[in-house]
């Protein structure tokens, strides 16, 4: 640890900034006092990023202080803990803070005044008593979660990819948002227990420096932090007041000179911040054994007359705290949760305090006047001027305005960090951070709307992969059934041979695959021989495996010629039908008819026996059974069927092209970026997706059309579909049982050609029942 | 207690109002007016007294007609402005109906037919001389010579158009030089060529733009790449040719110092709406302009260029911001171009 006292680290001046009135005396002069018990705690279950909580607890339930009222669900979300003892009163929406201004599930929790803990673990010998992975653990079931930014879950954040050494831990005390001054007060009268945590996380994170950025406002805090800090190692680095100097990826520059990739995290380059609040947070709870409770909340404005910070209990309504601040209720024009500069405005006073919130602003008209109205931007550049993430503001507006979301993520909308910044300085009034939110959406959307046509993709490359197994297996049975008339005993197959080649192949086939990746990330320029390897390698692979499959299916035992048998015995019942036919006829004539009785019985015995031939052939026909009824539907010569069929193709394929067309641009894009000189290839290669998709797209609308016409004609398509979805739900069903009966026999090799076949069957179902389903709405009918 | 819903900020600065901005580069041309007043008489003064009024009305009427709130419209002062950036561009012994016309041509044509303030892809004011200067290139050469300021009178009866003009007029440096250019004798012999330290009169001239370019500077009101990306350039590209041919070419000082250089170089290519806007495309886009008002001062038919060559270059904005995005925070390169 390299604490250089006197010898101050170099800061690294990050490009704009805004010097926006402090406001911060209004609310630093006080010590930090407790909030009051509300009547009401009210409870969101989602407070942090990430999958929100569910409830463990029922209506009725007394909690004591402490105690997990919800539980975390999946690897990004985290528990709620009561923060007093009481009753649970409702659980169900309630307003709370979102920019959606929609409600939300909370727990309510009516105090009983108490105040009562529950049983708390204590790890005061955090150092020794366990691994940093049981400390962690113990962060997470504490529900902390990061208490100055958006409520990521600190716990992940403290469990690096191994590959990602942590070099800093940084500290964000730099509060530079105008008013808030929970981090400050904290600071100088808990500096001790924020030091604990730090200690915490570098047992932890084992980083090489642990830095704590304090902007220069705050001398009182520093110089607090710098007396507990002595002896420590941790260093206590003084930045200019400018702000957003508190926003990670500018303090993380300022501190170490690094930048955070473009849609990177930290850790990718060596370091791990955490805000102050959330530094107490982990101490509090590893050496009290404390969950997240209550925070230290900044009230301030001017419409407050006992403005300060309060250690206020997460749940508190925030009327409550503005009664305990001394609010002048008919004096505040504007309530606003966070800072002035990117705080959200909040339309309800019952919206709770959560474990992000870090101010509450209660100003005055004067204070916050309303907006000016909107004028023209000219263009000034002031905003550009100001940028922490030297964006060009200007222009995100022009784009996000006309909705250019492709300029306006060329021009790196993402990389927007909402700070305000530009909207602060901007002379024309233009709500710029408003129109970068909204166009993010947009992106947002976009691209969900993109992954879900890969997801279609895949599906569709799987069920292209089970055709070609089809056929490949079609072929094998046909080139055994020449063999096995040949000879009238077919020649074992040797299962462990052909399944190594398989193996080997797809092994092979994979290798090439990545090979193919690399090579189209990298640029590289051979990729038409790696593409044509792969292909090559992918055919020989699947025909490896349609060979274990097809011997898979008629394992060890002599091959019959089930086809000929079955063949034989549809012969012999006809005969036979056809012989009581005519005994019948006769019959109602009154003609002799012993004669043909006898020929009819004769040939009833001559089916049964085929018939019992062709059972006796075995399990072989059952799995081709299904197989053949669902290999049937796409034979069907029904037009409107062939057409949905190649509409559905059609459809991939617009969309396999215009993710290629997608892929490929941003490969041209990244050679562009990178200045490497196969441009004019992988431009000739976009415009040929472009012209792909474009074709695709034109001939699916027209089949579309047309086939919007003819349903609207007969309606009679929906007929074909649902009995195509019946079939293969059944085919799938059947497959299933066929595969749990093989489990019972703990046949390993028939599982597993049985488990890929259902696979396929299954997803073919899911194919079916989506077209199904696309034609039900396609004609406005429910389905019946 | 009402409680609004607005994104963040919920604070924006003070003072920063477009029209402040606007009313800002108004004051800082007062020196250049001054100076322009003292040496060709009232013309300059009575350009502003037509050109302003005749502004607003022709904003307000066209506003009317888009249906849009006049008030609150005018009261970004960017028509004041143009009008008074055009007042300023023509020369002082203009009738009142060539200003009129130009105001015309700016204003509505140049401004609000492309959809107002912030739409405009050319500097209204320049397109409104432009207008001018090839509708009518007698009235919009006739320059007084320096320190021959007809009395007030007189120039009321220029602006009424009664005044026989050509009495009084004069060349001016840049007429001269262009007119003897490569002949050393008629260089050396004309008093307009040798003022203080540049073109007699015109020197103080753009000193004064100059002191007004600096008042901007410093109040932040413009950035310092298109003024000295534009003077950079000229003087750049003047000095080679200068040092190799004398007698064919003039000293980058003198370039520097006459016509519209310091006119244009602060007041008129730093328009920000018809301008490149990322910090390398604004050096980029001042630079070319320098370069052309050389070459078409030294080269074309006309006597000067700031106009021509600011026109251009609004041309080329766009292309210039495509390919000058500042490298943002977390990557590696800055992006080049857009790929569509
Ligand atoms: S500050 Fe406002 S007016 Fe100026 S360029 Fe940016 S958005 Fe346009
Ligand atoms: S809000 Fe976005 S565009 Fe505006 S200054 Fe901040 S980072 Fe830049």
């Amino acid at each position: 640890m390299n604490a250089s006292i006197g010898k101050p680290r170099p800061l690294f001046d990050f490009h704009g900034g805004i010097h926006p009135p402090q406001n911060k005396e209004l609310s630093n002069q006080r010590p930090i006092r407790q909030a009051p018990l509300p009547e009401q705690l009210i409870l969101p279950l989602n407070m942090h990023l990430g999958a929100p909580a569910k409830a463990i607890v029922q209506v009725g339930d007394t909690v004591l202080k402490g105690e997990k009222i919800a539980e975390a669900q999946g690897a990004v979300s985290l528990p709620v803990h009561a923060p007093t003892s009481g009753k649970i009163v409702a659980i169900g929406p309630r307003p709370i803070q979102h920019p959606s201004g929609l409600d939300a599930p909370c727990i309510v929790l009516e105090p009983d005044g108490k105040d009562l803990w529950c049983e708390l673990h204590p790890l005061p010998d955090w150092q020794t008593c366990c691994p940093p992975s049981a400390l962690v653990a113990r962060l997470r079931e504490a529900g902390i979660a990061g208490m100055g930014g958006a409520g990521f879950p600190a716990a992940i954040k403290l469990s690096p990819k191994p590959e990602h050494k942590i070099d800093q831990l940084i500290i964000n005390a730099v509060e530079c948002e105008p008013y808030i001054t929970a981090d400050d007060v904290l600071m100088r009268e808990r500096a001790e227990q924020i030091i604990g945590g730090i200690e915490i996380l570098r047992h932890i994170l084992k980083p090489k420096e642990a830095i704590v950025g304090i902007e220069d406002n705050k001398p009182e805090a520093i110089e607090a932090m710098r007396r507990a800090a002595t002896g420590t190692g941790i260093e206590i680095a003084v930045v200019p007041t400018k702000y957003p100097s508190g926003g990670e990826k500018q303090l993380i520059y300022m501190l170490t000179g690094k930048e955070v990739p473009s849609g990177g995290i930290p850790a990718q380059i060596g370091v791990v911040c955490h805000n102050t609040g959330t530094t107490l947070a982990i101490y509090r709870a590893i050496v009290y054994g404390e969950p997240l409770v209550s925070r230290i909340t900044t009230l301030t404005g001017k419409a407050l007359a006992e403005a300060g910070n309060f250690e206020v209990l997460i749940g508190t309504p925030v009327a409550s705290l503005l009664k305990a601040a001394g609010a002048d209720m008919d004096k505040i024009g504007r309530l606003v949760m966070g800072g002035p500069m990117m705080g959200f405005t909040l339309h309800s006073t019952a919206i709770p305090v959560v474990k992000t919130s870090n101010c509450i602003l209660a100003a005055t008209e004067q204070e916050l006047p309303a907006p000016a109205t909107e004028q023209p931007c000219i263009r000034c550049g002031s905003c550009a001027d100001v940028c922490p993430a030297d964006l060009l503001p200007q222009q995100l507006y022009w784009y996000a305005k006309n909705q250019d979301l492709e300029r306006a993520q060329q021009y790196n909308l993402m990389d927007c960090i909402e700070c305000g910044a530009c909207a602060y300085v901007c002379p024309s009034h233009i709500p710029l951070v408003q129109y970068y939110r909204f166009a993010k959406g947009e992106v947002r959307n976009a691209l969900q709307e993109q992954q879900k046509a890969d997801r279609a993709r895949v599906r569709f490359e799987a069920r292209q992969q089970r055709l070609a197994d089809e056929q490949a297996e079609k072929e094998a049975r046909r080139k055994a059934r020449l063999q096995g008339s040949k000879a009238s005993a077919a020649p074992g197959v040797d299962m462990a041979a052909l399944k190594a080649a398989s193996l080997q192949a797809s092994a092979a086939y994979k290798a090439a695959v990545k090979a193919l990746k690399a090579a189209e990330v990298d640029g590289r320029d051979q990729l038409a021989a790696l593409t044509s390897e792969v292909e090559q390698l992918k055919a020989k692979a699947d025909a490896a495996k349609a060979a274990v499959r097809d011997a898979g299916n008629a394992p060890a035992a002599p091959v019959v010629d089930v086809a000929a048998l079955k063949a034989a015995s549809l012969a012999a019942s006809a005969e036979y039908k056809a012989a009581v036919k005519a005994m019948k006829a006769a019959e109602a004539a009154g003609e002799d008819v012993s004669a043909l009785r006898s020929a009819a019985d004769a040939l009833k015995a001559k089916a049964d026996a085929a018939k019992a031939a062709v059972r006796d052939a075995g399990p072989a026909i059952q799995t081709a059974a299904p197989s053949s009824a669902s290999a049937a539907v796409p034979e069907k010569s029904d037009d409107t069927a062939q057409r949905a069929q190649k509409m559905k193709a059609l459809k991939t394929a617009y969309n396999v092209s215009h993710k290629q067309f997608k892929e490929a641009s941003a490969a041209l894009e990244r050679a562009e970026r990178d200045g490497s000189d196969n441009l004019d290839e992988l431009r000739k290669q976009v415009e040929r997706f472009k012209l792909k998709s474009d074709k695709a797209k034109e001939a699916l609308n027209l089949l579309v059309d047309q086939a919007k016409a003819d349903i609207r004609a007969s309606g009679s398509d929906l007929k074909s579909l649902k009995i195509e979805a019946a079939q293969t739900e059944a085919a799938a069903r059947q497959k299933a049982r066929e595969l749990d009966a093989a489990k019972i026999n703990g046949d390993d090799q028939r599982i597993n050609v049985l488990t890929r076949e259902l696979e396929a069957l299954k997803r073919e179902a899911e194919v079916a029942a989506g077209a199904l389903k696309a034609a039900i709405d396609e004609q406005g009918l429910a389905d019946s | 207690m009402s409680l609004i819903t607005v994104t963040s900020p919920h604070t924006t600065g003070q003072r920063n109002h477009t029209g402040a901005f606007m009313r800002q580069v108004i004051y800082a041309t007062i020196p250049g007016v001054a100076v322009l007043t003292w040496l060709f008489g009232w013309g300059t003064l009575f350009n502003l007294i037509i050109a302003v009024p005749a502004a607003l009305i022709a904003e307000a009427a066209v506003l009317k007609a888009r249906g849009r709130d006049v008030r609150f419209a005018l009261s970004d002062w960017s028509a004041v402005l143009t009008a008074v950036l055009l007042a300023i561009a023509i020369p002082p012994t203009s009738p009142w109906w060539l200003i009129v016309i130009g105001i015309v041509a700016a204003i509505v044509v140049a401004k609000q037919l492309y959809g107002g303030l912030g739409m405009n892809p050319f500097n209204p004011a320049m397109v409104g001389y432009v207008v001018l200067l090839i509708s009518f290139p007698l009235e919009m050469t006739r320059w007084i010579a320096p320190h021959e300021a007809p009395s007030w009178f007189d120039s009321f009866r220029m602006v009424l158009a009664s005044a026989n003009v050509d009495a009084i007029t004069g060349a001016t440096p840049l007429d001269s030089l262009r007119t003897w250019a490569g002949n050393a004798e008629q260089l050396a012999s004309q008093p307009i060529l040798h003022g203080s330290f540049a073109g007699a009169g015109w020197e103080w001239v753009n000193l004064a733009f100059l002191l007004g370019g600096i008042y901007l500077l410093a109040r932040k009101i413009i950035s310092w790449h298109i003024p000295v990306g534009m003077l950079a350039g000229m003087a750049l590209i003047a000095l080679p040719f200068w040092l190799a041919d004398d007698v064919r070419y003039a000293s980058p000082l003198f370039h520097l110092f006459s016509g519209a250089a310091m006119f244009g170089a602060f007041f008129i290519a730093t328009d920000p709406v018809s301008a490149a806007t990322s910090r390398y495309g604004r050096l980029i886009y001042g630079a070319l302009i320098g370069v052309l008002v050389w070459v078409i001062r030294s080269n074309g038919g006309y006597p000067d260029a700031v106009a021509f060559a600011v026109l251009l270059m609004n041309m080329a904005a766009p292309t210039i911001d495509y390919y000058t995005q500042p490298r943002s925070y977390g990557h590696r390169k800055a992006k080049r171009g857009a790929s569509r």
